[in-house]
C-alpha cells in the first residue's frame, strides 16, 4: 500500500468550510483550534481560488526534525502522528511546519498554552484504538474503523480527497484529464517532494506549483 | 582526632547527599507505541465498517482502497461522452 495523503483540487473548492466543520465535529476539536481549515487566495476577487489545508503528513517532516523531545512517529501507512504525553507545547513544531498544521489550545486565565494538537489524518494516537483515551486526545481513529477522513469523505464537490496515495493520484489525473485544466496540486510538492528513505522523490502528479 | 572523625562524617554525608540524585529516575515521558490500524477498533463495532476483518492486513488495505473509490465521482456519475 501506499502512503496515505491529502490532495485539495482548487478548481473545485467552494470554501464552503464543510472539512473544517466536519473535523471539528467528528474530533470534538476545542475552542480555538482548527485542525484543519480553508484558505482562499485573492478573495473577492475575478479567479478567486480556495484551498483546504491541513497536516499534509509530510515525506520528510520538519516538525519531527525539530521536535526537542522526540514526540512524532509515522504510522506504516505513513501518518505522521505524535503523543501528547511526551510534547511539552515548545511550539517548535509550529514554527518548522510549512502548512501551519500544529495548534495549540489555550488554557486558563492568562491563556497558558497547552500540547499541540494536530490533524491526525483520522488515525488517532498511540492509545488503544478507538478507547475513550485515545477519543479524549486525539479524537476519532477512523482508519481503525475501516473509514477514511471525514474531512475528505463528505467533501460535498470532493475537491479534497485523502486516502492510499496511488488511488488518490489516480482519481486527480483522470479529473485533470477530463476537464482538461487545473493540474495544478498546491502543497504537494512541499508534502511529498522530498525522498523520505534517501531513494528518488516520490511521482508527482501532474504538478507545476509546489 | 575528633576533628578529623568530624570532618570525614561531613565528607561522607556531603557525598552521600551529592550521590542522591544519581537515583532519581528520568523526568520525561517515553513514547508510546502504537497499534496499526488494520488491527481494528476496541471501541463500538457499530462504527465499524461492513466489508474487512480486523487484524487482516490486506483485507484492510483493500477496504481502504474500495472507499477511496467513493470520492471518484466518475466512478459514481460516469461521464458523458
Amino acid at each position: 500500500m501506499a502512503r496515505m495523503k491529502f490532495i485539495c483540487d482548487a478548481e473545485r473548492c467552494i470554501e464552503c468550510n464543510g472539512c473544517v466543520t466536519a473535523c471539528k465535529a467528528e474530533h470534538d476539536v476545542p475552542w480555538g483550534v482548527n485542525r484543519r481549515r480553508v484558505v482562499t487566495l485573492n478573495d473577492g476577487l475575478p479567479g478567486e481560488k480556495s484551498v483546504s489545508v491541513a497536516c499534509m503528513h509530510c515525506s520528510d517532516a520538519p516538525c519531527m526534525a525539530v521536535c526537542p523531545v522526540d514526540c512524532f512517529y509515522r504510522t506504516d501507512e505513513g501518518v505522521v502522528l505524535h503523543d501528547k504525553d511526551v510534547c511539552i507545547g515548545c511550539g517548535y513544531c509550529s514554527y518548522a511546519c510549512p502548512f501551519g498544521a500544529p495548534q495549540f489550545p489555550s488554557n486558563g486565565t492568562f491563556g497558558l498554552r497547552g500540547k499541540m494538537d494536530k490533524c491526525t489524518f483520522c488515525a488517532g494516537g498511540p492509545e488503544a484504538n478507538g478507547s475513550p483515551a485515545e477519543f479524549e486526545k486525539y479524537g476519532r481513529n477512523r482508519l481503525s474503523e475501516g473509514k477514511l477522513p471525514a474531512c475528505a469523505e463528505m467533501c460535498s464537490t470532493k475537491a479534497l480527497l485523502g486516502g492510499d496515495g496511488d488511488v488518490v493520484a489516480d482519481i486527480f489525473r483522470n479529473r485533470v484529464l477530463v476537464r482538461g485544466k487545473g493540474s495544478e496540486v498546491w502543497g504537494w510538492g512541499t508534502a511529498y517532494g522530498k525522498p523520505s528513505t534517501g531513494g528518488q522523490p516520490q511521482a508527482k502528479p501532474e504538478g507545476k506549483k509546489s | 582526632m575528633r576533628i578529623s572523625l568530624r570532618a570525614t562524617a561531613l565528607v561522607l554525608s556531603c557525598t552521600a547527599l551529592a550521590l542522591a540524585a544519581c537515583g532519581e529516575k528520568t523526568a520525561g515521558a517515553v513514547k508510546k507505541s502504537d497499534v496499526p490500524a488494520f488491527q481494528g477498533s476496541t471501541g463500538q463495532s457499530a462504527y465499524v465498517a461492513n466489508g474487512w476483518q480486523s487484524g487482516d492486513r490486506t483485507a484492510w488495505e483493500q477496504q481502504m482502497r474500495n472507499r477511496n473509490q467513493g470520492q471518484n465521482e466518475y466512478v459514481r456519475a460516469p461521464a458523458q461522452p
